[in-house]
């Protein structure tokens, strides 16, 4: 129904019209809803509305011990569920001065590697869906399903793991998926050379995401973008190098950035990440120690007072956990900084003016998750 | 059964026949379609109803027959009603002057070829009513893109018609069919000869063809990661349905006009199987690259869309168009 717009307008307000683009819209990719005032095709303002899916998380985190908390983690981003994880578990092993043995630090290196790939697959595939490519999805659900069925095997689940533990890991890995993943590894390489071969040099796609929503350093700045948009825009900021963690300071691999600041720019910057996360898969499979897989903790855990915090690289982004304790056995405050919701609060500056479509292929390169925004 | 053989009631038949053609085309084409992409995406496609699947167009068919027919409120009843009818009949009347054979026509009328396109413009007008009466504003949306879209791709299309009229010097579509008799070379698509750019306007015309039938990469009507289902959001049931049949009628009477004007209609390259048998066979090859683009590229940008048009395929069909009107002059 066309109803009068109530938003005023820089433009004259009775040729614009307000297009609710979700909580149920295609594009959306789950509950987020942008209200668009519109000039015809043209979208003059874009006002993202979080908050359709918020379960609290950050509140459930203050009324559940420090282990309870942990499989809250995964179900944040349950694309990159794993650095979720880590990032947790850093937090609290900081705090409460826990040795992590290497294997441990090897393994969850490898697994949030793999779990990178599988999101940016992910992404790789709704995005082509956003922009109209059905077919790409399926190929890239199957190399997904590979690194599914691999992860489940050690982690006992598919998408929301609950892996790591303060001190180390649940399980340890086994030689089939050693060999799994090395044959993964394998394949995966001809698969991203035909992927870019068939699909990003396609000059349909080239044409709907170079020069499409340009986003500045200085933009990604102003409103705390990460990940990929601020590698897109040419600012080298991986945390994985910047502030390195776990075993990632003893692995050779570099951050793919583009300078250009286009969709097409933050679409390449994920191709080329994924076979980053090749090589740091290959190079920690090589160098794995031998070893316990846990180390000491001890059985109720209490943090001395403080406040902590631990960043690591998610798929999409700095992903921080400050948590500050008060010498009890519950958290005081846990803190997420997610990168989703400040690469979405970019939306709307960076939208102004755009055409419906490319405002979608915008959203899209932002590769949100909308549980990571609301949390 | 002398009746039979009166016009208005053989008219009928004959009419009845196309009803039938196309909504078997219809369904089967879905089914086609699904089976298609499911092989283009390394997936077996519906395969529960019946043996292969082979039932299932029945299921979709009661599926859709059974769901309720909404009209939303503050829609405008009338033309909201009347859209999907408007979309469907011209293109079965068109098929009504396409020569499936040498004799199997269901009206062989001197102006074939005037009296498709007088038709199949009223596509266009019947989807922008659907979307104005629809009043929801993806509909709308949706429906101004159509209109440039299709106005934008007709002019390319008609300029490459009238390339081929110079060519065959009728509009009787038989008798252009006629014309290409012969081996494949006497087609209209390899006449290089008449006009070397003959191969070209063929591509032209199936672009023009794609955009006209709103096929993928051109599916701005529908675009559904941005406008929901565009012009068909509102939608439900057989009323939905009925779009759908139409958009693959209007595949089919592209793909046929494609067939009689540039691939040789009904001629056999070389004088073997009946002429109905291989006016199918090239309907569907060509039918068969229409589901293969759709599956393999991404939609295209609106104004790239319009900028090919006008910047790119109008400037060469009207380079077509003048090379051969001056190579009929000169030899």
């Amino acid at each position: 129904m066309i109803a009068p717009t109530d938003i005023p307008s820089r433009t004259n307000p009775q040729e614009t019209f307000v297009l609710n683009l979700g909580p149920q819209h295609p594009a959306a990719h789950g509950v987020l809803r942008i209200k668009m005032t519109m000039d015809g095709e043209y979208v003059t303002r874009a006002e993202p509305i979080p908050g359709y899916i918020h379960r609290m998380h950050e509140k459930m985190g203050e009324n559940r011990t420090w282990t309870q908390f942990l499989p809250n983690t995964g179900r944040i981003d349950y694309l990159s569920a794993l650095h979720y994880n880590h990032a947790f578990v850093g937090a609290v092993e900081r705090a409460a001065r826990i040795e992590v043995p290497p294997r441990a630090e090897y393994i969850r290196v490898i697994t949030s590697e793999l779990n990178r790939i599988s999101s940016h697959l992910v992404w790789w595939s709704a995005y082509l869906l956003d922009l109209g490519g059905f077919t790409p999805l399926l190929y890239a659900f199957a190399d997904r399903e590979k690194i599914l069925d691999l992860l489940e095997a050690i982690t006992g689940s598919r998408l929301t793991y609950c892996y790591f533990r303060f001190g180390g890991l649940c399980n340890d890995i086994d030689d089939a998926f050693i060999q799994g993943t090395r044959a993964f590894v394998a394949q995966m390489r001809p698969r991203l050379k035909m992927y870019r071969d068939l699909v990003t040099d396609n000059i349909i796609l080239r044409k709907r995401l170079e020069g499409i929503g340009p986003i500045s350093a200085e933009l990604c700045r102003k409103y705390g973008a990460t990940g990929p948009v601020l590698r897109g825009a040419g600012i080298a900021y991986d945390v994985r190098k910047v502030e390195p963690y776990s075993v990632y300071s003893q692995l050779d691999f570099h951050i793919p950035v583009f300078p250009e600041g286009d969709s097409m720019a933050r679409y390449r910057v994920r191709m080329a990440e994924m076979e980053q996360s090749l090589r740091i898969i290959e190079q920690a499979l090589d160098k794995l120690p031998a070893g316990p897989v846990m180390g000491k903790v001890p059985r109720v855990l209490r943090l001395p007072a403080g406040d902590y915090c631990y960043a690591v690289e998610a798929a999409r982004g700095r992903h921080m956990v400050r948590v500050v304790s008060d010498n009890k056995d519950i958290p005081y405050r846990v803190k997420l900084r997610t990168p989703s919701f400040s690469n979405l609060s970019l939306y709307e500056e960076a939208s102004k003016g755009m055409m419906l479509p490319d405002a979608l292929a915008l959203l899209g390169s932002l590769d949100l998750v909308i549980p990571d925004i609301d949390r | 059964m002398s009746f039979l053989t009166a016009e208005p009631v053989r008219l009928l038949l004959a009419l009845v026949c196309i009803m039938a053609f196309v909504g078997l085309n219809a369904a089967y084409l879905v089914l086609a379609e699904r089976k298609g992409a499911g092989r283009f995406q390394r997936r077996p496609g519906p395969n529960e109803a019946g043996y292969g699947g082979w039932l299932q167009p029945v299921a979709d068919v009661a599926k859709l027959l059974s769901k309720q027919l909404i009209v939303p409120p503050g829609t405008d009843t009338i033309l909201f009603r009347l859209a999907p009818l408007m979309v469907i009949s011209p293109a079965m009347m068109c098929l009504a002057v396409i020569p499936f054979s040498q004799t199997l026509v269901a009206r062989n009328i001197n102006v074939g070829l005037l009296m498709v396109f007088s038709f199949g413009s009223i596509n266009v007008m019947a989807i922008m009513l659907s979307g104005w009466a629809s009043r929801n504003k993806y509909a709308i949306i949706s429906a101004a893109r159509v209109v440039s879209q299709n106005v934008a791709y007709e002019i390319p299309m008609l300029l490459v018609v009238i390339t081929l009229l110079m060519v065959t010097g009728t509009m009787d579509l038989n008798e252009i069919v006629r014309q290409q008799a012969g081996w494949f070379w006497h087609w209209n698509l390899f006449k290089v000869w008449v006009n070397p750019l003959m191969p070209v306007t063929f591509v032209i015309f199936f672009i023009c063809m794609l955009a006209e039938t709103n096929r993928a990469p051109f599916d701005m009507a529908e675009a559904e990661s941005e406008l929901v289902a565009g012009v068909f959001t509102e939608y439900a049931g057989m009323g939905f349905g009925v779009f759908f049949m139409a958009e693959y009628a209007n595949i089919v009477l592209g793909c046929s006009l494609g067939t009689v004007l540039f691939l040789g209609g009904w001629q056999s390259p070389f004088g073997l199987w009946p002429g109905v048998v291989w006016f199918l066979l090239k309907l569907y090859a060509l039918i068969f690259t229409v589901i293969w683009v759709r599956w393999t590229f991404p939609r295209t940008q609106f104004y790239n869309l319009l900028n090919l048009s006008w910047k790119i395929l109008i400037p060469i069909s009207l380079f077509t168009l003048l090379l051969s009107s001056a190579m009929i002059k000169l030899f």
